[in-house]
């Protein structure tokens, strides 16, 4: 019996090592790319030692203590009525209180410095990409550009992204794993997303909340390239004969069936991320302050012309 | 004349059409025994129409059991899917099949597995615990009970009519709203959940004032049993926190019957509120369900170890810690809505609290096992085992609760992960002990320990093989929720975790024998002695099954372990100087009429049945009515009766030579305090 309740560690164990194996290049939360992502990596190693404090003593007792005092072992000390000890009482109180604190110091510095609608200080002009969630794929807007592409997003390396988000459906989560923080996208509201890639690839992208039927296709690709590919790429996509106007966007924004391929839009028609926000909040309009949140506080819909 | 409801309601998908099938062929069977073997007479006059609460909570842990079997039908399907849904392949289920079967197995967990399980105990426990004689409304408990079955009903017949809701168990808007969901599926979800939710406050409300205006003489509320005090914590909790979900599902009933706008993304609605709404039901809710596991483990563990629960006091205010804080720590559900990072913070500084009084119990149960003679029965394997489980997923909680490191985990498999961990090794493995424990109390006879220990080994390594690759899966950046996905290096792990599921399959199988072979054998596996554990609370005084009365005369309590306290004494198994005539509630059909009354009110109203559901609520007016007028509702049993009844159990408890009364018993000498 005794020797039986060390299966599952020893499946634990193995599981681990074959994580190990594997390499760290598919846990992608260990092997970030960005500030981002390494400070976040940082937090949950910082939070799984200081767990550790209290779950590994846990684990020795929770061995030790019915082992020791089984009922066939008359050796040990038995005491029924023994049932308080004011040293061993404050010493469980202290040490989670203690481990809290060191922790709650951690948060508080690192939610401030990791603020997902903070930008990211650097020499580069941040690169603005606004990111809309569609039913079932997300549109990338560049306004400095003019263009746009469904399902991908490229960018030069070692220059702040700073992200616009919201939706044109119910409300989505936009996550790059491997650069950090996700944040919702909410229709007629607008968030913010402030990340950095330091080296070149492709990223996984994806949406993390769900929304409806083809929530499972709506992964893109974020590829992080070197100012000249960069330049190369927007090059690229001013080719296209596709232009995004309103009407092309209605089109676009109608729920789609199986994974939408990567589609590149020439031209966008001005002001069309705004538009989309006023389908739903006619009076939005964009708080210049770089952290704005301006939520609830915007006096939301009063157009009784458009219905749900 | 049938509203939206038409032949076309009836699913084409042959997984649903055999689930159907299966279900109505069992259902066939059930009834076809009962007629058979001519026991309706019996099952309404005993059963359905009990108040006695040992029966009502018995019937509760059906409920929770037979919605259990279906709940894990729907992970065991889930959990299929995502091991061959990779790449170019879509698996058995369609994104939409695949939505309702998390949305219902998330639902029925949580509203109709655990809460039922979690109420069931406590009515077979607490008034006995308290040494009371029943509920303070019995026909409350009994209401109670069928509109909880009512809420469950209504997700079964979802399966086979229609279609349940495909927007998560949370069902956030507006993906609820008509315009993302214009099928019934959200309906099912809204009264389903609405018509349990109110029987669930009915609850909160019976034993608090159960608790507070019940309890024998000289239990004062520090003598209280742990599982009493983690009740009324969890009670308080149900009292303050169910009417939020009522108000929330009624204004989501508003925009969906109505066409109001509170939570559609136009005309002035918003969505966050819902989702605070949601949740600020929905995290104290995770409580109710792990604060009385709480209370069943700190039971057993001071048991089975044969020695006072460690910290009585600490224990209690820790408690009381809980049930404060879980109001203040709903927003960590969603740190990534874009609030600042003051409020993400001040969310996340107090679900870090909340892990203080969870570590201070943890240590209180390690330290009455120490210096104890632990006797290590089945209940005693659960109870470690969520002591170890329980810490991995308290400490994965711990990292969610920092903002930053949620940015990255929140919505992954790791969060899936985190909050199995601790409701399935916290909340389900300690119903389970419960249901082990207290098993021989309520029906008279033990379960096999064999069985139930081969059962406990696929639970313990079933559930290990299932959620550790989740964890790691969390940190692969696996969101969850997925029909189908590309990335091939997630596809090894779901596999382990399928395999998983399937051990914890057998576990269930294996329950299911036990239950088939100690019924059999109940004979010898009956308790004569009403202690079967060496118990130490006062549900362990009565006889087992407990007379319909429990206690022929009330106790009077001196101590903490009451009972344990009486048997040192030598005065447990004193003969009363005289009986007296007790009065207890009438059987009464009314609550399951109200409940068969509301399931139709229910299912009239997903359907658009405008005259079924009126008719429905004019029935269940007209059955308060009657209940209402009705004074004839107590009966009494004449002393000489109870007289002839515990003449009998105390002939009983000699013919086995009980282990009281405690002259015989040798207990150690107390040893200094360390």
């Amino acid at each position: 019996m005794k020797r039986k309740r060390y299966f599952p560690f020893v499946g634990f164990l193995a599981l681990g090592a074959v994580t190990f194996l594997a390499g760290c290049s598919t846990i992608v939360l260990f092997d970030p790319k960005g500030p981002i992502g390494e400070s976040e990596r940082f937090v949950i190693i910082i939070a799984a030692v200081l767990m550790a404090i209290v779950v590994v003593p846990v684990f020795i007792m929770a061995f030790w203590f019915p082992r020791k005092y089984r009922a066939s072992n008359t050796e040990a000390t038995y005491m029924p009525k023994w049932s308080y000890s004011a040293k061993i009482d404050s010493f469980m109180w202290g040490v989670p209180i203690a481990i809290v604190t060191v922790l709650a110091i951690l948060a508080w510095t690192r939610t401030h410095s990791l603020d997902p609608f903070k930008p990211i200080p650097s020499a580069a002009k941040p690169l603005t990409i606004e990111a809309v969630c569609l039913d079932w794929k997300w549109l990338f807007i560049y306004p400095d550009q003019n263009i746009a592409a469904v399902n991908q997003i490229t960018f030069p390396v070692k220059v702040p992204l700073s992200f616009k988000i919201t939706s044109d459906t119910v409300m989505g989560s936009f996550f790059i794993p491997q650069l950090g923080s996700q944040i919702y996208a909410m229709a007629g509201m607008q968030t913010r997303l402030h990340l950095l890639a330091d080296k070149p690839g492709t990223y996984a992208g994806q949406n993390q909340q769900l929304t409806g039927r083809g929530y499972a296709n709506m992964r893109f690709q974020a590829k992080a390239v070197s100012p000249e590919e960069f330049q190369a790429w927007v090059q690229k996509i001013r080719q296209s004969p596709e232009k995004l106007d309103l009407d092309r966007y209605e089109q676009l924004a109608k729920p789609s069936a199986g994974y939408y391929p990567v589609t590149y839009f020439s031209a966008v028609k001005s002001g069309l991320y705004e538009y989309i926000l006023r389908k739903y909040d006619p009076n939005w309009r964009e708080d210049p302050s770089p952290m704005s949140r301006g939520s609830l506080s915007t006096s939301r819909g009063t157009d009784v012309s458009k219905e749900d | 004349m049938f509203g939206k409801l038409s032949l076309a309601a009836i699913p084409e998908s042959p997984i649903t059409l055999t689930a159907v099938a299966g279900a109505l062929l069992l259902g066939l069977v059930i009834l076809g025994l009962i007629t058979y073997y001519k026991k309706w007479t019996y099952l309404y006059q005993e059963w359905l129409t009990s108040l006695d609460h040992k029966k009502i909570g018995i019937m509760y842990i059906i409920l929770a059991l037979v919605m259990l079997l279906r709940g894990f039908s729907d992970a065991i399907l889930m959990r299929g899917q995502q091991a061959i849904a990779v790449g170019g392949s879509l698996g058995y289920l369609t994104p939409d099949h695949f939505n309702q079967i998390f949305s219902a197995h998330g639902s029925i967990m949580i509203v109709f597995m655990a809460m039922p399980f979690l109420v069931g105990l406590m009515n077979i426990t607490v008034p006995q615990q308290i040494g009371a004689r029943d509920v303070a409304f019995p026909f409350l408990n009994s209401l109670s009970l069928w509109l909880t079955a009512a809420g469950a009903l209504l997700v079964m017949v979802s399966l086979g009519l229609g279609e349940f809701s495909k927007a998560g168990w949370s069902g956030y808007a507006p993906l609820t709203e008509t315009r993302y969901s214009p099928g019934v599926g959200p309906d099912y979800w809204i009264w389903a959940f609405q018509i349990a939710g109110i029987g669930s406050t009915l609850s909160g409300i019976n034993f608090l004032v159960t608790i507070f205006k019940r309890r024998a003489p000289g239990m004062t509320l520090m003598r209280m049993p742990l599982f009493v005090w983690t009740t009324v914590c969890t009670m308080v909790l149900v009292v303050w926190a169910f009417p939020v979900l009522t108000a929330t599902l009624a204004m989501l009933t508003l925009d969906r019957y109505l066409g109001m706008h509170l939570f559609t993304n136009t005309l002035g609605g918003n969505l966050m509120m819902y989702v605070n709404l949601f949740w600020t039901w929905g995290h104290p809710e995770v409580y109710i369900v792990i604060l009385p596991a709480f209370g069943i483990f700190s039971e057993v563990a001071a048991t089975f170890s044969g020695k006072r629960l460690f910290g009585y006091r600490s224990m209690v205010y820790a408690t009381a810690a809980i049930t404060v804080l879980s109001f203040s720590v709903w927003l960590h559900h969603f740190f990534t809505m874009g609030a600042g990072p003051n409020v993400n913070l001040f969310f996340g500084i107090a679900t870090m609290m909340i892990a203080i009084p969870t570590g201070v119990k943890t240590f209180n149960w390690l330290f009455t096992m120490y210096r104890g003679r632990i006797r290590f029965a089945s209940p005693m394997y659960w109870t470690l085992g969520f002591i170890v489980t329980f810490a991995i997923g308290g400490a994965a909680g711990v990292m969610l609760s920092i903002p930053p490191a949620d940015y990255v985990l929140h919505n992954s498999l790791f969060l899936i992960a985190h909050f199995h961990s601790v409701l399935i090794a916290g909340s389900l493995f300690g119903f389970l002990a419960g249901y082990y424990y207290w098993f021989p109390k309520a029906v008279g006879f033990s379960l096999r320990e064999d069985w139930g220990k081969r059962a406990f080994w696929c639970w313990l390594i079933g559930f290990y093989l299932a959620f550790i690759p989740l964890y790691v899966l969390g940190f692969m950046g696996m969101p969850r929720r997925l029909a189908h996905y590309d990335n091939p290096a997630w596809h090894p792990y779901l596999l382990v975790a399928s395999l998983g599921t399937a051990v914890i399959g057998l576990g269930i199988v294996f329950m299911g024998i036990q239950l088939l072979f100690s019924i059999k054998e109940r004979r010898s596996l009956s308790d004569p002695t009403g202690d079967p554990w060496d118990g130490r609370t006062l549900e362990w005084l009565t006889s087992s099954p407990p007379a319909v009365y429990n206690f022929p005369t009330i106790p009077i309590v001196e101590e903490i372990d009451a009972f344990m306290d009486m048997k040192e004494k030598g005065v447990a198994y004193r003969l009363p100087e005289q009986y007296n005539d007790i009065v207890l509630p009438k059987n009464a059909p009314h609550g399951m009429i109200l409940g068969g009354l509301t399931f139709l009110f229910g299912f009239a109203m997903v359907w658009y049945i405008w005259w079924l559901a009126i008719l429905a609520s004019l029935g269940l007016l007209v059955t308060v009515i009657a209940r209402s007028i009705d004074d004839d509702i107590h009966y009494l049993i004449p002393a000489a009766e109870v007289e002839r009844i515990e003449t009998e159990r105390y002939r009983q408890l000699a013919s086995v030579a009980p282990r009281g009364p405690a002259e015989e018993q040798t207990i150690p000498e107390p040893v200094p305090e360390m």
